[in-house]
């Protein structure tokens, strides 16, 4: 079970905000969600190591080789407003660094 | 009321890689804003990250110069959070199996050895940067984004201001003869989070701890420390309570200036990275690696010391940098004496590159022509005084001493069989002097020697001067 509190938290650190109501709809979907995942229990581990991937590769790695074959101008078609090749973004005011 | 105090470090050093963490932009300073960038950096869907060896490589050499141990299989974690200098909204970190663990620097404050424990380092990646301008609104440049960190965390050891200054200063050199980063704070290479606390002494527990951010140099670090130590202390004998906080120096002020309150801990839903597979590091890599680690900064002084003579606080200064070090011991291999070697690299060099601003990769001089002139003072060829116009010429120009002290005719005339006669030719001339001189006037010599040298113009060996005009002056 998922409380309506944690959806509420996890809504907060996404910066998002919902009404009462989506936060009932939201905390009953993800609820399903986490109900289906929780089938997995079922699934007898016994002898199965702890992994953090899906699938079994590793080291999977580049040399230290640069290359900078993006134009600056294609990355800026996604970017709304810009003040020549710096984004602009509504003021940051409540950040503690830089 | 006394009081303990401990003291926690983390450090942030950029490895100076060609390449980003997970992309391969280049990694490169001063350029036009975003222009170092591209999708993985900028997070766009469905873009695949790719870790740098040479990054991890790096990683490697600086835990193992720290004498920590190597994780052997690990893997590297999201760490989530809402900012516009990372577009992703997460950083990948290792938080759960660090690329290290278990290290040490050792410091000496008032003549005392102490090991300062390092908890883990940690591989990650550089947010990008944000410029906060009058008209309202704020820019974001990229370029940093995803450049390769190593974070250094260490245990509370450290249990003054003072210690915590030497623990950065050791770091600082060590981690700079790997060659793995610059570690320059006033370039941001190297950057310092602090954590303090105080207790009375005997405590069980530790007191609650505020943090410090903001300091641009290890000057900063050790006033920011001691200005917090007595503000908590202060806070206590009133019988007030410590909050736990985050607090910047304020550099005119001299003062720590409160930042925020934390409340809680810090939320990042960490979780691991799905699209980087986990990394496995082999004892050949590690070997491989320590095949190219340079020989640390403590172990070259007290070879300096046991070998060479050298005094140890010479040792000390010469291996301030790796540049340093190795120049200094290319001199010594080109046939140069360590000691004099050692007074010219501390001296007048020195004196030459602060006094231009310079660094020893950007004058002309070389292991080679410092040691040819050092070999050329000590047999004679030249004087000191014209030593320092060959200083001159060599450190400014690719020259060399020995060809450009014969072709500007230079070298000091030392041979007894060319001396003799314009000694004799001067005392033939000055038979007052010689009267004088028998007459107990020892200052009729300094005339004689001022003489000699305006025959030579200004050539001739002063010592070989002496004992011939002696010799000579004796037979009349």
């Amino acid at each position: 079970m998922i409380s309506k509190d944690s959806v509420a938290h996890v809504a907060e650190l996404s910066r998002l905000a919902f009404s009462d109501a989506e936060l009932d709809q939201f905390t009953n979907q993800l609820d399903d969600i986490l109900n289906m995942v929780d089938q997995l229990e079922t699934v007898d581990t016994t002898g199965v190591p702890a992994t953090t991937q899906s699938i079994h590769l590793q080291n999977v790695m580049r040399e230290d080789v640069a290359v900078n074959d993006t134009k600056t101008e294609d990355l800026f078609k996604n970017v709304p407003t810009s003040k020549g090749t710096l984004i602009q973004v509504p003021a940051i005011i409540d950040k503690e660094e830089d | 009321m006394n009081f303990e105090t401990t003291i926690g470090l983390e450090v942030h050093v950029e490895l100076k890689t060609k390449s980003k963490m997970f992309s391969p932009s280049p990694v490169s300073y001063g350029a036009e804003p975003n222009t170092q960038t591209n999708v993985i950096d900028w997070g766009f869907p469905g873009v695949l990250p790719t870790i740098n060896k040479g990054a991890y490589s790096y990683g490697i050499m600086v835990a193992l110069a720290l004498h920590a141990d190597i994780t052997r299989d690990t893997h590297f974690d999201r760490k989530n959070y809402f900012y516009p200098d990372n577009p992703k909204a997460y950083q990948v970190t290792q938080a759960e199996q660090p690329l290290a663990t278990n290290g040490w620097v050792e410091i000496e404050v008032d003549g005392k050895k102490k090991k300062i424990g390092i908890a883990e380092l940690h591989v990650e990646e550089d947010a990008g940067k944000n410029q906060h301008e009058p008209d309202g609104y704020s820019y974001v440049d990229l370029n940093r984004q995803g450049t390769p960190l190593v974070e250094i965390v260490s245990k509370p050891d450290i249990a003054s201001p003072e210690e915590a200054y030497q623990y950065l200063e050791q770091l600082r050199q060590i981690v700079q003869f790997t060659g793995a980063s610059d570690v320059k704070m006033e370039e941001g290479s190297m950057r310092v989070d602090t954590n303090l606390s105080v207790a009375p002494i005997g405590a069980d527990k530790y007191g609650t701890k505020t943090e410090i951010k903001n300091l641009n140099s290890f000057n900063h670090v050790r006033d920011g420390l001691a200005y917090e130590q007595a503000r908590q202390q202060a806070v206590l004998r009133a019988g007030g309570e410590i909050r736990q906080e985050t607090r910047r120096w304020d550099v005119d002020k001299k003062e720590t200036i409160l930042m925020r309150v934390k409340e809680g801990a810090d939320d990042y839903r960490y979780f691991p990275e799905p699209d980087l597979p986990p990394v496995h590091v082999s004892q050949k890599w590690i070997d491989e690696v320590a095949g190219r680690l340079p020989q640390p900064p403590a172990a070259r002084r007290a070879h300096y010391v046991a070998d060479w003579g050298i005094p140890e606080y010479d040792a000390g200064v010469l291996t301030q940098t790796l540049e340093m070090a190795n120049f200094f011991e290319a001199t010594v291999a080109a046939g140069a004496d360590a000691k004099l070697a050692s007074n010219w690299l501390m001296g007048e060099v020195s004196g030459y590159l602060n006094a231009q601003h310079q660094e020893l990769k950007d004058v002309a001089l070389t292991p080679e022509h410092l040691a040819g002139m050092i070999i050329l003072i000590s047999d004679g060829t030249i004087s000191s005084k014209i030593a320092k116009k060959v200083f001159k010429e060599i450190i400014e120009n690719d020259t060399d001493p020995k060809a450009f002290v014969e072709a500007k005719g230079m070298v000091q005339l030392s041979d007894p069989a060319q001396l003799t006669p314009i000694i004799d030719a001067v005392l033939d001339d000055n038979q007052q002097s010689i009267d004088d001189f028998k007459a107990g006037k020892d200052r009729a010599i300094g005339f004689l020697v001022g003489n000699i040298m305006k025959q030579t113009r200004g050539k001739a060996n002063p010592k070989v001067v002496n004992q011939i005009l002696m010799q000579e002056i004796k037979k009349r």
